[in-house]
């Protein structure tokens, strides 16, 4: 009895296993099939533009007030930290790192794929279900070039200027907080900023990382919808499943990414 | 300038368009089609009639490539089907449409934009060519007012009248028809049956109707195939099929509940699966 509950629970573990590196193995030969289907985008730009303006533009409000808020809390906890030391004027070098190294990329990210992320695989799902994609590829337009393609560059151009954007607006809400409510002078604020801040090392790094996690979520996005069993729960599990595994996909690439760009020897 | 389609051209003259051969196909374990066979002529309306489940939309699966035959061979203009290319399938695929069973339209487009939707990605016209040639097959499913609206405004049977102006917007050789009258009142069921008719007829091009309904489709076809248990059990013209003595076509044509298509699916006895086959004996016994 006990043995063939063990057994019963190793056989689904190792089934789930296999099921999870299957997954993993389409994911992987989708994006490359993603990545030939991709002249269309560039032949016809507008079609990827449009989708900008869906995933892009329509994500821009809830990026930035929530980079706000953030820059604001970096700001008052910095604050907080750095006065019992003496070092408050330093506020603008704190609340700016934190951003563009590590915070911009990754909040930008899980904010993007909770709005943006879900969003396109609900639609590609349930365009999936109500046939329109097996209607497309039926008139001689493949959906992977017409549909798949333009989402998936699109998300990969949004993303880096979402990230910027939360970083800009960060070092705003932390300028809002130190200079304005508690009175650090704003010559030291900015001065430090700029003498901390180094463009090639903190800005372009956090900026890659931003473009990776624009792959990753849109990449996982994208196959999830199209991977969807076409009912309504289908969708539904394929749209938790996008913002699940992209959060855990941000984090875990988060830490790669982190480990190979720091130098060290600062 | 060549031909864009060379593959398809030389053939046009041969009297059947598609030639079905001896298909099986299966999904997984369970057949679906066993041997099937099926010519339709050109530039006749022919319908495939069976219950829910025998294998109809598999059948335009078939013909349109979605699927492979796991025997068996589908021919449309003399070339297997299962056996082009990528390309050379979409070559084809160019010159065939389906109208799917709810209309399939794009629901982020308007009307006009779904029905320009192939002229668009396919032939390089200049707008105001493809404004009129939409506009005309608008015009001729009686929708043109609605050109502006989108798809989630239609009706049902609009929804089926734009998806079928879209599916003839590149004067197809052959449409194919996935339940065209499922879920429509009698009027727009007879108004989508007509237009299939002199779509067909005002095009010169075949017509495939996947259908269950018997008295609309005997209105307007040509010739009809009778599908249960993955064969064709009947054939014929409208007269032959409603003269005809075939128990399963009777069966379909009368709606009967009970008959060669079995009410019951496969099962094991009833007594045996509630536990009373030894109870019945011991009372016959008893008796």
């Amino acid at each position: 009895m006990l043995l063939d509950r063990a057994r019963r629970t190793l056989t689904r573990i190792g089934h789930n296993f296999i099921e999870n590196v299957w997954r993993a193995g389409a994911m992987l030969r989708f994006f490359f099939v993603l990545l030939a289907a991709s002249g269309t985008s560039v032949r016809r730009f507008r079609l990827v533009m449009r989708e900008v303006y869906f995933t892009g533009v329509l994500s821009l409000i809830i990026v930035m007030v929530s980079g706000l808020f953030v820059g604001m809390v970096l700001g008052l906890q910095g604050f907080e930290t750095l006065q019992k030391y003496g070092a408050q004027d330093s506020i603008g070098v704190l609340v700016a790192l934190s951003l563009v190294r590590e915070l911009g990329p990754v909040v930008a990210a899980l904010l993007f794929a909770s709005r943006a992320g879900s969003a396109i695989t609900a639609e590609i799902g349930l365009m999936k279900a109500t046939e329109q994609l097996t209607a497309m590829d039926m008139m001689a337009v493949s959906p992977m070039a017409r549909v798949i393609a333009p989402r998936f560059w699109a998300g990969v151009i949004s993303m880096p200027m979402l990230a910027a954007l939360f970083s800009a607006m960060g070092i705003f809400g932390g300028f809002i907080v130190g200079v304005v409510m508690v009175g650090v002078d704003p010559g030291a604020f900015w001065s430090q900023m700029q003498a901390a801040v180094d463009f090639r090392y903190d800005v372009m790094n956090g900026v890659v990382k931003s473009f990776v996690f624009g792959i990753a979520v849109t990449v996982i996005a994208t196959f999830e919808g199209f991977d969807a069993p076409p009912t309504a729960e289908g969708v539904s599990g394929a749209t938790t499943r996008t913002v699940v595994s992209s959060a855990l996909t941000i984090l875990a690439l988060d830490l790669v990414l982190t480990a190979f760009m720091l130098r060290g020897d600062t | 300038m060549a031909p864009r389609f060379p593959l398809f051209l030389p053939r046009v003259s041969e009297e059947n368009l598609v030639e079905i051969d001896a298909v099986s196909f299966g999904y997984g374990r369970s057949p679906v089609l066993e041997g099937i066979s099926m010519r339709m002529r050109r530039g006749k309306v022919i319908a495939i009639m069976g219950g829910s489940g025998c294998g109809k939309t598999t059948l335009l699966r078939l013909i349109g490539g979605q699927l492979r035959p796991s025997k068996g061979e589908v021919r449309v203009g003399g070339r297997a089907v299962h056996e082009l290319d990528r390309e050379g399938l979409y070559a084809l695929r160019r010159r065939m449409s389906m109208l799917f069973q709810f209309g399939a339209l794009f629901t982020d487009m308007t009307v006009f934009d779904n029905v320009a939707f192939p002229l668009r990605e396919h032939a390089k016209l200049s707008e105001a060519m493809v404004r009129d040639l939409v506009l005309m097959k608008l015009e001729a499913v009686g929708l043109r007012g609605a050109h502006n609206l989108m798809p989630s405004e239609l009706s049902g049977g609009m929804s089926r009248r734009v998806a079928l102006a879209r599916a003839v917007v590149m004067d197809p050789m052959l449409v194919m028809y996935d339940e065209p009258f499922a879920g429509l009142d009698p009027i727009a069921m007879s108004v989508v049956g007509s237009l299939i008719r002199r779509l067909n007829d005002a095009l010169g091009a075949t017509s495939i109707i996947v259908t269950h309904d018997v008295v609309e489709s005997l209105q307007i076809v040509d010739y009809l195939y009778f599908v249960a248990g993955g064969r064709v059990v009947g054939e014929g013209t409208p007269e032959q099929i409603r003269a005809t003595e075939l128990p399963v076509v009777h069966q379909f044509i009368h709606g009967e509940t009970d008959g060669p298509v079995p009410f019951h699916y496969p099962a094991p006895g009833y007594d045996e699966d509630v536990g009373l086959a030894g109870a019945r004996e011991e009372a016959a016994h008893a008796a």
